[in-house]
């Protein structure tokens, strides 16, 4: 089968961001990763860019024609994807796919989200609208809240403890103080979080990923282009994707998000590895809740035992499994369009060794995590040297 | 938002009508057109629902869109209806500290939220504590 390397990477700084807007933000961070992939614009085939709401935050539809147009990349065919939080990482997905089936050589693939044009009693309902519009939100439910429901069951029936979602926190602040580029790189205490502000029970101000701008951008090539251009590409070694209900209602399990198994599944499958092969991941942790959830979903630990893990240390940047060393979305931001793109630089980064402070050790497999809505889009993806 | 967006999810909204597959004997809410187990062999028709049931799970909301900010704080849960699928609802009438998984309620027509000053004015179901 023919295979796909990364060979290019570039982000912007995450945070509220006003001297940026949506257009020149993705350009920043796509003049970064053509940098690092060495090659000029002439070269680039299609383009790919996640943005869940640009119609709604900066009422800018269109994205596709506008990157493009400004990225300098025309006539070059481009494409704008959307699946709520996870467009970033399905806009790789459609990259990945590209070049496999022989189209395009060099693809670029970007995230981005302006959240801060918008005002803040907008952002909630905005945000909203990747849940169920007409039996969800119509109800008056919230994202926060739709993730605490999960949050409220997986303690009832797992004993999981505030404290153990506090402590995703904790860690995730942790790695974040190691990256420059985080929306909020510095640590927090498990008393601070435990004394923030409830948005919805048991889910704190602390508990939840921030609004953030922000933009990422990869660079994909096919095996024969990536050999040519790069000694150290990072291959892509399989691209899972997998469909969930939009309401949380209509799950079997709540405490499963059952589109990341079937998604996994699919990864592992691709990639012939299984989940003891991953050296490190880049998780969904949205809310602390969802970080949880994922290392179970994704088999990483059993069912009901991912708060534990996370209290004994095993996720910890120098713990067997270290989980979200970027700062993940909680630290590092969230500006829901990029952050699936975000995830793979990261992962990029850190298997070619150049994570400075937060590099983890012996990186040779590593796995991004993205999910849209409250589960109902899933896409996993595994990487290796 | 435009009235009819509204008008023709009354009879659900207002007296909790689901749908059934005969086929596969299952029962959901809220209202689909095709069963998502047997897909077009299936037979659909709308059905009653129970209007009592339990609390699977709940939150309080404390941070609200524009639209629900008078009510906030206020319940939110999924509950499992007798005989019948998860469904979504707010829970209204009651003291938060009495809101518990387990707990039986029962359905209430109520106000839901206002389009604006000028806009119209939803109904639809929420729960009460029923013990």
């Amino acid at each position: 089968m023919k295979k796909v390397a990364v060979i290019g990477v570039g982000i912007t700084k995450f945070g509220e961001l006003w001297n940026s807007s949506l257009r020149s933000l993705t350009i920043e961070a796509g003049t970064k990763a053509l940098s690092d992939a060495g090659i000029p614009g002439e070269e680039v085939d299609a383009l790919y860019t996640g943005c869940m709401t640009g119609d709604m935050f900066v009422k800018q539809g269109h994205i596709s024609s506008l990157i493009a147009d400004y990225g300098g990349l025309l006539p070059v065919p481009s494409t704008r994807v959307e699946s709520a939080c996870a467009s970033g990482g399905l806009a790789l997905r459609q990259g990945f796919i590209t070049i496999l089936s022989g189209v395009a050589d060099i693809v670029v693939v970007g995230g981005v989200e302006k959240m801060t044009d918008a005002l803040g009693s907008q952002t909630t309902g905005y945000l909203a609208s990747a849940a169920d519009q007409e039996w969800e939100s119509f109800n008056g439910a919230t994202f926060p809240s739709l993730y605490a429901l999960m949050a409220k069951r997986h303690m009832y029936e797992y004993g999981t403890t505030e404290e153990q979602l506090g402590l995703v926190a904790v860690k995730n602040h942790y790695n974040g103080s190691l990256n420059p580029n985080a929306h909020f790189p510095f640590k927090i205490s498990l008393e601070k979080v435990m004394g923030s502000t409830l948005v919805a029970d048991p889910l704190r101000l602390f508990h939840c990923s921030p609004v953030s701008d922000g933009a990422a951008c990869v660079i994909l090539a096919s095996e024969e282009k990536a050999k040519e251009l790069r000694d150290d590409p990072i291959w892509i070694r399989s691209s899972g994707q997998a469909s969930g209900a939009i309401g949380i209602y209509d799950r079997e399990d709540i405490c499963t998000i059952d589109s990341t198994v079937n998604a996994a599944k699919s990864a592992y499958k691709m990639a012939g590895v299984t989940h003891r092969d991953i050296d490190f991941a880049e998780v969904h942790d949205c809310f602390t809740i969802a970080e949880i959830i994922n290392i179970e979903d994704l088999g990483f630990f059993k069912k009901g035992e991912g708060g534990k893990a996370v209290e004994d240390g095993i996720t910890s940047l120098d713990g067997e499994l270290p989980i979200n060393p970027s700062g993940g979305l909680k630290s590092k931001g969230h500006p829901v369009g990029a952050t699936g793109v975000a995830q793979v630089v990261e992962v990029v980064t850190q298997l070619r060794g150049k994570a400075g402070k937060r590099q983890v050790k012996d990186a040779e497999i590593g796995l991004s995590q993205n999910i849209g809505g409250s589960g109902g889009t899933a896409v996993v993806h595994i990487f290796s040297r | 938002m435009s009235v009819p967006r509204f008008w023709r999810e009354i009879p659900y909204r207002y007296r909790l009508i689901g749908s059934y597959c005969e086929k596969c004997n299952e029962t959901f809410f809220p209202p689909r057109e095709i069963c998502p187990r047997c897909r077009r062999s299936g037979d659909i028709k709308d059905i009653k629902l129970e209007e009592e049931g339990e609390i699977f799970s709940y939150t309080v909301i404390r941070t609200a869109p524009p639209e629900f900010d008078v009510q906030t704080p206020y319940a939110i849960a999924l509950i499992k209806l007798k005989n019948g699928p998860l469904i979504m609802s707010q829970l209204t009438d009651c003291e938060m500290d009495d809101v518990k998984i387990g707990k039986k309620v029962r359905m209430v027509f109520r106000k839901i939220s206002e389009d604006g000053e000028a806009g119209i004015i939803n109904y639809g179901y929420k729960f009460v504590l029923a013990e």
